[in-house]
């Protein structure tokens, strides 16, 4: 899957690095430990820039090509910085009979981005996501935690609404 | 003394339609009324019937409450459990007769379906593994532990005809003998819990509504084929279900039931859970494993199996979570007992997630050899809107479309392949007459390119040619020579993939063309989408009669396309038309429609 990567300077407070670094230490002798750390690193800094790639290749011991490459094969890994707000709508075969093809076209000219963009205030984010399991209330679409069902191209402008307060 | 339970599902469907705030009201109100002695509030695992979430039954009545909202709390809370008037209402409609109140397992939904794999999904509270212990838990383990040669285990799997619930169907039994038979010093127990089809969410109900099931199979096989540590690799995509299946394993721990040496037969066996990160691919078996080494989840051909050369280079075994599901109970009642169901070669029951354009959407539970008419039109309920019943797709992006005319199939494993489908996980998304096929197939290839792990040319460069044709027919720009030419690409790529992923990624196109090719031809020939959905094809049409000539969608119209005077029906230039559908959106009038 083509990644983008992020245009922002790298802003990591030494906090998040103790706290990586101390995920790196409990993991390191695990078999199979990157994925579990990349995960982590992704909770703590809300992404995975490259100098939080290269801390976790030092910290493993694991080439630093690989880290990029294991980042970059799994979509639930991002090379770049979220929204506050981050919108996923789902394009699995239920949401997407449903009309959820149309809801996500919408999101995209009201916002003015494509698929895994920021809005320039960092406010807004929006992906395309693979199913998430909720098929009865296609089609849904996410906010942060906060789950939509059943949503139409009319429901959209009050969604955002709620969040632009 | 407990006189009432109140089940609340929690599944994922249920809790994305706010019952968690259900289970707030009703603890608080049920306080109020000083009743916390005489009625408990249980969060279960999943009923099945997400369109009508949030669900609540209350018992003993098996009083089912659909599509409930918190302000209906108090009113259930003083009636029904308070003063024992059942709140008619607000029951699910069609539970309420004249003279009386039907229970849950008597509606159309429920009555066919037979629960063995969901057995305790909305029945007990996940997080509570006495719970689970109170339904026979663990005493299949116990059983096999303290009564049972390992391969005895084996043999009744086997006898049991039980075949892979996730996708190719190989029989469960021969993977646990042939990983039995390698020596090593170590071997590995997998769940395959990366439910990565599209539409599919039966493995995501079982480990949200049953996690300890999927506990103590594991176990059980690691006991058959002597392993003593297992892996659960779960979609990140599922917190719910991560969540409980933690709680579960550590609970499981606590009781000794994990561990070393469990029931005291020195056997010790542990789990551990691995988290996917979105790549369908990890679906696959080797996939799977290289994922859970911290690598690119990319196959690796086979031979070696698995069961020869698996997880860290050890014999593996991989199943996936609804296989599971089924192993303790065949343990406890016998391969006799599971082969008294289903059809000749498919046995027992298998769990779909019925989807998309169905009434009834969820989650059911039947034989082998229901038919699909069975499922579409009596459990689920028929087609919303009177329209009418065109496809089932099952197998997500690896199966294929099954159209209305062979509805009366019966479903199980070799008879879905012999019509160009698969069983697949058991995703099961129901089309009606505005679904446009070639968008289907198109849709899926989409997701095929966007998960082709790259390892291998033909499904990484094939299936973009692939979908690149079908966006050229969607556009109208294609001639007939380059269906045949499509339809030749799918079987060169069927043929020379790596792994399953790219074998299977022609099904969608290849069953469309098969039962649906007037549609593709008239995409070609006619330049036009029958069911209306493809852009390129459609025009947007003013109708005279209907417009007031209010010239909101001349105003809103991006390229100018709209032309008229106010107070006359407007006229919409064709040639200028980008079809972007804002004047449809503007129109109070519904007079814009698209041909």
């Amino acid at each position: 899957m083509a990644k983008a990567t992020g245009n922002l300077p790298f802003s990591g407070t030494p906090e998040q690095e103790a706290e990586l670094r101390k995920v790196i230490a409990e993991h390191k002798d695990e078999k199979g430990a990157l994925m579990p750390v990349l995960h982590k690193a992704q909770e703590i800094y809300g992404y995975l820039p490259i100098e939080v790639q290269t801390i976790i290749a030092e910290g493993l011991s694991v080439p630093l090509q690989e880290v990029y490459g294991v980042a970059t094969f799994y979509s639930q890994f991002s090379l770049y910085p979220k929204g506050k707000y981050k919108i996923s709508v789902c394009l699995g075969t239920a949401c997407y009979v449903k009309g959820a093809g149309d809801v996500f076209d919408k999101l995209c000219k009201k916002l003015g981005l494509q698929s895994g963009q920021c809005t320039p205030d960092g406010r807004f984010s929006l992906d395309a996501c693979r199913c998430i399991g909720a098929c009865g209330l296609a089609p849904v679409l996410t906010v942060n935690d906060e789950v939509y069902g059943k949503v139409t191209v009319d429901d959209i402008d009050t969604i955002l609404a709620k969040y632009t307060g | 003394m407990v006189r009432s339970h109140v089940l609340v599902c929690g599944g994922t469907g249920c809790t994305s339609s706010g019952s968690h705030q259900i289970i707030a009201a009703l603890e608080q109100e049920i306080k109020k009324n000083g009743l916390e002695q005489e009625v408990k509030v249980i969060r279960t695992g999943c009923f099945g019937l997400c369109a009508l979430g949030p669900i609540m039954v209350i018992y003993p009545e098996g009083s089912f409450y659909s599509m409930v909202k918190p302000e209906d709390i108090p009113e259930i809370v003083s009636e029904h459990l308070l003063k024992g008037r059942i709140v008619k209402r607000l029951l699910y409609s069609e539970t309420v007769q004249e003279d009386r109140v039907k229970s849950l397992n008597e509606t159309q939904f429920y009555k066919k379906q037979e629960r063995v794999a969901l057995a305790n999904c909305g029945v007990i509270d996940p997080e509570n593994i006495e719970e689970y212990i109170g339904y026979n838990g663990y005493s299949a383990l116990g059983k096999v532990l303290t009564e049972m040669k390992p391969s005895e285990v084996i043999d009744v799997i086997t006898e049991s005809g039980l075949r892979g619930r996730g996708g190719g169907g190989f029989p469960t039994g021969r993977k646990w003998a042939f990983a039995a038979a390698n020596d090593a010093d170590q071997k590995y127990v997998c769940c395959n819990a990366d439910e990565g089809d599209p539409g599919a969410f039966m493995d995501r109900s079982i480990l949200e509504g049953d996690p300890h099931v999927v506990i103590e199979a594991m176990t059980i096989a690691g006991y058959a084929i002597g392993a003593s540590q297992g892996y659960v690799y779960i979609r990140a995509e599922y917190p719910i279900a991560v969540s409980r299946l933690q709680i579960a394993i550590d609970q499981a721990r606590e009781y000794g039931l994990l561990g070393k040496d469990i029931f005291g037969s020195g056997f010790d066996f542990d789990l551990e859970i691995r988290l996917g990160a979105g790549a369908f691919v990890c679906g696959e078996e080797t996939a799977l494993m290289t994922s859970i080494e911290g690598h690119r989840g990319e196959p690796r051909p086979r031979p070696p199996f698995p069961a020869v050369k698996g997880l860290f280079g050890k014999p593996t075994i991989l199943n996936n979570v609804e296989t599971w599901a089924n192993i303790p109970q065949i343990i406890l009642k016998g391969a006799d007992w599971f082969k008294s169901m289903g059809t000749e070669k498919s046995k027992g029951t298998k769990v779909f997630a019925l989807g998309g354009k169905i009434n009834n959407t969820g989650l059911v539970e039947v034989p082998m050899g229901t038919t699909l008419r069975e499922i579409v039109e009596e459990i689920g309920g028929g087609i919303p809107g009177g329209k009418k019943f065109k496809a089932a797709q099952t197998g997500g992006p690896s199966g294929g479309c099954i159209p209305e005319s062979l509805a009366d199939t019966p479903i199980d494993y070799d008879n879905l392949l012999a019509i160009g489908s698969m069983m697949g996980s058991g995703g099961l998304i129901v089309m009606d007459e505005d679904t446009c096929m070639v968008d289907i197939a198109k849709f899926f290839l989409e997701f095929t390119v966007d998960e082709s792990c790259g390892k291998c040319t033909p499904c990484r460069v094939g299936t973009k040619r692939m979908y690149e044709m079908l966006s050229k027919i969607c556009k109208g720009n294609a001639s007939l020579e380059d269906i045949d030419k499509l339809e030749d690409l799918c079987y060169e790529i069927k043929a020379g993939s790596l792994c399953a992923l790219g074998q299977s990624a022609p099904n969608p196109v290849l069953s469309t063309l098969k039962y649906f090719r007037d549609e593709y031809i008239a995409h070609v020939v006619e330049k036009r989408c029958p069911a209306g959905v493809c852009k390129d094809l459609l025009t947007f049409e003013i109708l005279p009669d209907k417009c007031k000539g209010c010239t909101l969608c001349a105003r809103n119209c991006p390229t100018g396309a709209i032309s008229g005077t106010a107070k006359q029906p407007h006229i919409i230039d064709k040639t200028k038309c980008i079809k972007c559908g804002a004047c449809m959106e503007k129109c109070h009038f519904h007079a814009i429609v698209k041909k």
